[in-house]
């Protein structure tokens, strides 16, 4: 049994922030990001770009990319809207949503690229 | 053509025995398994429930030929032996619409289950299912908001949420509580929850332990940067103490509240469920009391109509068994519930122990809460077997970790959506799990600890309800 570790998280520590679903695994990589993209196309679901400045990611709305990529299907297109998002917005979070119409709800949500902490 | 009045007693089944009524979509319709005495036929048997249950008393009086009662009275359509078990059979009994009063699980079950379950002609009755037509079924509130509302209140997507009940379950001061609320949500779970026999004891009152929950649900978010909430539990000995307690966990901003639905009553549950959705707070059902209701198969009402019940009177989580843990409950059965409980229909299926065809409209789902007995090595299981609309709830599983309850609460979360990533990448994790979860721990301190705490444990004693199906 190792040693008792403190549990590292305070109001000061920026990086102590998370941003919900996938927040507490390593950031992704693009290989990462490809397979739950691909998920999100198996479901049937809508995917869609939205970003936000880290210090603002609290709030319900975020900042969409454009529309709703509703009915795409191809892998690659959507990996290229995401990237261009981080690209347009470097310091800013950006996360992956799969609209899910039947459900009226997102049927997922998870940040992709991490802005930088504030 | 008016009946003569006809004083004496005379056979069940001569009125309330009908093998060729088809039923009425607007029939509500019943499934009991019944054990009759000894020498009783069993049509005269069933012929008795649907009496019992419904218009019959055990004479004539004059005062039913001022009535129709051929149109008021419940009908047994059917038996069928139950698979395994000649010692009972299950009847299926039509009930006109008009017997219940409109948006009433008070009313529907009084007359259900009310004087027939201590029946003489019956050694043992049990409520296996209730069919309510969706006439019925638009008349009553539901659930305050449903699965997809909070999602959305409390922006948790694509993942079930996390909980954990705080412990000891009794003897903590406000202020210690509202600390162990705090390491927990601050080291990742969503909710945290009162013990069910938390209400407002002398060791600590509902008013300070409220104000000092709340406390620590402002800080964790601020300092998470995620939305977080603690089942306020206001059940209370009068429903003007429930209501006050509710009101004041709105006044503080709390976005949850919690009440038990079987001991603190069906009509105090319907109430408080209406004062949710009118006030925007959400409703977490806990369950005390069921098994006594539920867990013996030849009497009693079965979980999946107290699943139904609750569905109608309202909540927007309800415990569910967790299949895995040490709780009673097995898999396909606690599948079948899980349905009646989230799903807007849901069709008959013998192998689940759904006996009707079941049309819940356009009323919203709740989500299923899987709490009691499990850790860290569970998520793969209860991930595959709940899905996104559920809460998993770990308490001895979170507060039991070696370094505490935040890094008890981050082992759960990283464990939580490692398996939900390798889910969604298309692994069999319930196969898989050990790696799954080994991968993870590999950037998780809190996890690695936590599988080598809990590895061993394990819980596999045989349920006692088991399907009927099973038996042979």
């Amino acid at each position: 049994m190792s040693a008792m570790q403190d549990y590292k998280s305070s109001l000061a520590d920026v990086t102590s922030r998370k941003f919900e679903t996938f927040s507490y695994l390593p950031e992704m990589d693009a290989e990462r990001i490809r397979k739950q993209v691909e998920y999100i196309v198996s479901k049937g679901w809508n995917p869609a770009i939205e970003h936000t400045e880290p210090e603002n990611a609290f709030d319900h709305y975020w900042y969409m990319w454009k529309l709703p990529m509703f009915g795409e299907t191809d892998i690659d297109t959507i990996l290229a809207e995401a990237e261009a998002c981080h690209k347009a917005h470097p310091n800013n979070h950006v996360r992956l949503i799969g609209f899910d119409n039947y459900a009226q709800s997102k049927g997922a949500e998870m940040v992709i690229f991490r802005g930088n902490p504030v | 053509m008016a009946k003569k009045y006809d004083a004496g007693v005379k056979d069940y089944r001569e009125t309330y025995w009908m093998p060729d009524y088809t039923p009425k979509e607007t029939d509500l319709l019943a499934c009991f398994k019944i054990t009759p005495q000894a020498g009783v036929p069993r049509e005269e048997a069933a012929a008795a429930v649907a009496a019992e249950s419904s218009t019959g008393t055990w004479t004539t009086v004059w005062t039913d030929l001022l009535t129709d009662l051929d149109y008021y009275k419940g009908r047994a359509y059917a038996i069928e032996d139950v698979p395994g078990d000649d010692s009972c059979f299950y009847a299926f009994i039509a009930y006109p619409i008009d017997l219940f009063e409109e948006g009433s699980v008070v009313n529907v079950f009084t007359s259900l289950v009310g004087n027939v379950f201590g029946f003489k002609a019956v050694r043992a009755l049990r409520l296996e299912d209730v069919r309510f037509p969706i006439a019925y079924v638009m008349t009553c509130n539901g659930p305050p908001h449903g699965i997809q509302v909070e999602r959305d209140m409390m922006n948790k997507y694509g993942r079930p949420m996390l909980g954990c009940t705080i412990k000891p379950k009794l003897g903590l001061s406000a202020k210690n509580y509202g600390r162990a609320v705090y390491e927990c949500l601050r080291g990742g779970l969503d909710f945290t929850k009162d013990d069910e026999n938390v209400n407002s004891q002398p060791f600590m009152r509902w008013r300070q332990r409220f104000d000092f929950v709340m406390d620590a649900i402002d800080k964790a978010e601020r300092e998470t940067g995620e939305r977080k909430g603690h089942y306020l539990n206001v059940t209370a000995p009068t429903p003007d103490e429930m209501f006050k307690r509710a009101e004041y966990a709105k006044e503080i901003g709390a976005p949850i509240i919690m009440h038990d639905y079987i001991t603190g009553g069906f009509c105090a549950n319907t109430g408080l469920a209406q004062w949710c959705a009118d006030n925007g707070v959400l409703l977490h059902i806990h369950r005390a009391m069921h098994a006594v209701l539920d867990r013996n198969p030849h009497h009693g009402i079965h979980f999946r109509v107290l699943t139904k019940i609750l569905r109608l009177s309202g909540g927007d989580h309800l415990h569910t068994g967790t299949v895995v843990g040490k709780l009673e409950g097995d898999r396909a059965s606690t599948l079948g519930w899980i349905d009646l409980l989230r799903e807007p229909y849901v069709k008959e299926d013998r192998s689940r122990g759904i006996f009707f065809d079941q049309d819940w409209g356009a009323m919203p789902g709740a989500f299923a809460v899987a709490s009691g007995g499990i850790h860290v090595w569970h998520m793969p299981a209860l991930v595959t077997i709940f899905g996104d609309d559920s809460v998993l709830q770990f308490g001895g599983g979170t507060l039991g970790h070696p370094w505490g309850n935040a890094a008890g609460a981050a082992a759960n979360r990283v464990a939580l959506e490692a398996c939900v990533e390798a889910r969604n990448q298309g692994v069999a994790i319930e196969k898989e799990g050990k790696e799954v979860l080994t991968k993870a721990a590999a950037n998780s301190p809190e996890l690695k600890i936590a599988m080598e705490t809990w590895k061993e444990i394990k819980f596999e004693f045989d349920t006692v309800d088991k399907l009927d199906v099973a038996h042979k």
